[in-house]
This record gives structure tokens, C-alpha cells and sequence, in this order.
């Protein structure tokens, strides 16, 4: 194995939060960035080809060793209690902030026809949503997004990867 | 004292028609709103015998579907305007539902990724250990709003009470305050409330700055921590940038 890859491999290992491809750029300065992403690549395939339990995802922006999917029931066992899983409410509201961010309260309760502060402030307490500022309307609303948190949470590149709905497009297109 | 049972059904009013709709094999672009209003007060009916507890918004609801039955009931306004004709007074709850299913829709398409600590797992979480900067200080407490209040308290006591009237040029708001000291904080780490006033203690200043601290709390934007009775109260940030 290459000595940069054997790095880039330590480091991801190493590293708390997914491992952006910058911050390997800072610490390997004589590598370029499209050779650091290739490298990447390169080791991605390996896990795949290995077929062990770990692989290596994109994920928030950065890179991180996960285990494989279908492993999932053994690593519930190993963590005995139950993940916290977010209700059908609080899954709802998730998912207006992340299709329509940024977004003020307003508009979820809207949409939901119920008043989401519950759920919003279940999100928040869960770093899933976040607040990106207040808007410039009477009452200067909060506005609402989404966090890094969430796209790690959820397997996301970026959001542009969240699924495209065939049902939220055609809406947008009545709306513009 | 009477017992409330949320029963979780039902995610509101939306989800509720939404349910009869399809209960119903009905086109949701030509509801039978006499049918179906029917049906949802016959559910809301039962929801109440149940002693649930039901919530304002299908009351909402209910009412809307009412205002909709009497307008397919009047004949048709004669004279005014003829681009009103083909306006269906279903129209704007139809979008509602339209809207809502979407989003359902990609709530459910959400919760079948492979979520992290459910289907996929990362290395073992460290301990969360507090940041090294305030090791020295004694176990920090986490303080909740009748401290500050204390705190708040104490600061204007120690004011010269003597107050200037003044017609202040310097116009503050609580949004400027607020945005300032997340500003500070996300400099700094950390900061304490006599920091944040400065010593500038103008009346004005110290209220929008404890006002500012109030929401931040309550937004669960910042977290306070006490070292001890009548220690410092520091401010950490606790949302993620």
C-alpha cells in the first residue's frame, strides 16, 4: 500500500467527524486535492473489495469508516439499547426543513395543519435542525436548516443528495 | 382530575383526512366533501367519547370543511367576474393534502436511508469530556433561569441607581444583542455575564442582554454553567455552527 494512502487511512480512522478532503489537504500540503480525492477513491474500493464488515463512506461532506448495513442487527446487540428513533411527527418536520430550508416555523405548522414547536424543539435538542437566523418580516421569525449532524445522521453527501420526490417537484412547479 | 390519552394515530387533522381519503378509494382532486365531512366528524365524535385529547387544529379543520360543503351548496355567484367560475372552493385544501402527502411521503423515503446507530454504525463514540479551558475552574453547574434572574438581580442592585434620562442615539435590539453575543461566543468558546455587559452598565443594556440570554436558552443555543453558588456564570454555545 502506498505510504499516503496507509495516512489517509490513519487519519480517517483517527478522526471524530467525517474527514473532509481539505483537511487532509492541510495536513498532506505537498499532495493536490484531486490526487487526495483519487487516493480516496482508491481505498473506498478496497473496502468494497475486501467485503469485510467496515467500509468506507462519503458522509456530511468528509469521509468515515462505517459498518456494512446488513451487519445492523449484530451492532444493536452490542449497543443493548434501543436507538433513538425519531417519531412519525418529528420525522415529518425533518423532512420539511430539509426539502424546503430555510424555512420559518410558520410554514411547517402550514403544512402539518398541527403546531410543530414540539418536534422542532425535539431537533434541535437532537442537533438534527438548527437555527440559520431570523427573518426579515414583522416579528422577525426564526428561520430553520438543517445541520452537519443531520447529513451524517442520515448517510448524505450534501443535500443535494437527499432522494428527489417526484410529488415535492411537481408542487415547486405550481409554486414558481 | 380527569386523565388525557394522546393517542398517536393520527399526526393531526391533515393526517386524519388523509387517511379517509384513501380509506375511501377516493380521487383526492374531486373529494365528496358532504361524505367526507361526514365521516371526519364521526371520527372525531369517537375521538372525544374515547376522552382523547383532542386537539384545536381538527376543530380547525372541521370548520374549513364546513365553510367548503355551504360554498358548493350556494349556486354559483351570477354577474361577477367570469374568471371565478371554475374556481372550486376545494381548491386550497386540495393543494394542503397535495402538500402534506408529499412531505409524508418524504418522511417515510428519509426513514428508510441507512441511519446512523440504527442500520449503520461509526466507531465507538469518546466520552464527552468537557473542553480543557475550564479545568481549573471548581465542577461547573448547570444553571437554569432562577439563577440568572439571581444574577440579573445582583447586577442592578450594584447600580448607581441614579439614572440619567437620556434619549439614547444608539438604537439596540434584542436580534443585534443576540446575534452579538453568538458572535462572541463562537470567538471566544466561552463567556460570562459580567463579560457581556462590559462596564458599560446602562439599565438598557443589561436587560437586552438578559433578555438576549433568556431566548438563546430557551432556543437552547447556549448552555449556562455556574462554578458554585455566587461563581461566575459562563455561557458555553451548545449548537453545533
Amino acid at each position: 500500500m502506498e505510504e499516503k494512502v496507509a495516512i489517509i487511512e490513519a487519519l480517517i480512522f483517527a478522526s471524530e467527524a467525517p474527514l473532509t478532503v481539505e483537511r487532509v489537504a492541510e495536513i498532506l500540503p505537498d499532495t493536490e486535492k484531486k490526487g487526495i480525492v483519487s487516493l480516496l477513491e482508491g481505498l473506498t474500493r478496497e473496502y468494497e473489495e475486501r467485503g469485510g464488515g467496515i467500509c468506507l463512506r462519503e458522509v456530511a461532506g468528509g469521509f468515515q469508516f462505517r459498518t456494512r448495513t446488513d451487519l445492523a442487527p449484530w451492532l444493536r446487540k452490542l449497543k443493548a439499547g434501543r436507538p433513538a428513533m425519531l417519531s412519525p411527527a418529528a420525522m415529518e418536520t425533518l423532512a420539511m426543513v430539509a426539502y424546503r430550508q430555510p424555512l420559518v416555523k410558520s410554514e411547517i405548522d402550514r403544512i402539518r395543519g398541527v403546531d410543530a414547536s414540539g418536534a422542532l424543539k425535539g431537533l434541535l435538542e437532537k442537533k438534527l435542525v438548527r437555527i440559520v437566523g431570523r427573518k426579515d418580516v414583522p416579528g422577525k421569525p426564526i428561520i430553520y436548516g438543517t445541520t452537519r449532524k443531520f447529513l451524517e445522521v442520515f448517510n448524505l453527501k450534501d443535500l443535494s443528495e437527499l432522494p428527489t420526490l417526484r410529488e415535492l417537484r411537481d408542487l415547486q412547479g405550481q409554486q414558481e | 382530575m380527569s386523565y388525557e390519552i394522546k393517542l398517536d394515530v393520527f399526526e393531526g387533522p391533515l393526517d386524519l383526512l388523509l387517511y379517509l381519503i384513501r380509506k375511501n378509494e377516493i380521487d383526492i382532486y374531486n373529494i365528496p366533501i358532504a361524505l367526507i365531512t361526514e365521516q371526519y366528524f364521526s371520527y372525531l365524535e369517537m375521538m372525544r367519547s374515547l376522552n382523547l385529547d383532542l386537539a384545536g387544529e381538527y376543530l380547525v379543520l372541521a370548520s374549513t370543511l364546513i365553510h367548503i360543503k355551504s360554498k358548493l351548496l350556494l349556486p354559483p355567484a351570477e354577474g361577477e367576474g367570469e374568471e371565478e367560475e371554475g374556481e372550486d372552493p376545494r381548491a386550497e385544501l386540495v393543494q394542503q393534502l397535495l402538500e402534506y402527502q408529499a412531505f409524508k411521503e418524504a418522511a417515510l423515503r428519509l426513514d428508510d436511508r441507512p441511519l446512523l446507530e440504527r442500520d449503520v454504525f461509526k466507531r465507538g463514540a469518546p466520552v464527552e469530556e468537557p473542553t480543557t479551558a475550564e479545568e481549573t475552574d471548581d465542577a461547573l453547574v448547570e444553571v437554569d433561569v432562577f439563577e440568572l434572574v439571581t444574577a440579573f438581580r445582583r447586577i442592578i442592585a450594584g447600580l448607581d441607581l441614579k439614572e440619567d434620562l437620556q434619549i439614547d442615539a444608539e438604537k439596540m435590539s434584542l436580534t443585534d444583542r443576540i446575534n452579538e453575543i453568538m458572535e462572541r461566543l463562537t470567538e471566544e468558546g466561552q463567556i460570562t455575564f459580567a463579560d457581556l455587559l462590559g462596564d458599560r452598565t446602562d439599565r438598557r443594556r443589561i436587560i437586552y442582554t438578559f433578555l438576549a440570554i433568556l431566548e438563546l436558552m430557551k432556543l437552547r443555543m447556549v448552555r449556562a454553567y455556574q462554578s458554585g453558588s455566587f461563581g461566575a456564570i459562563r455561557l458555553f454555545p451548545a449548537v453545533e455552527g
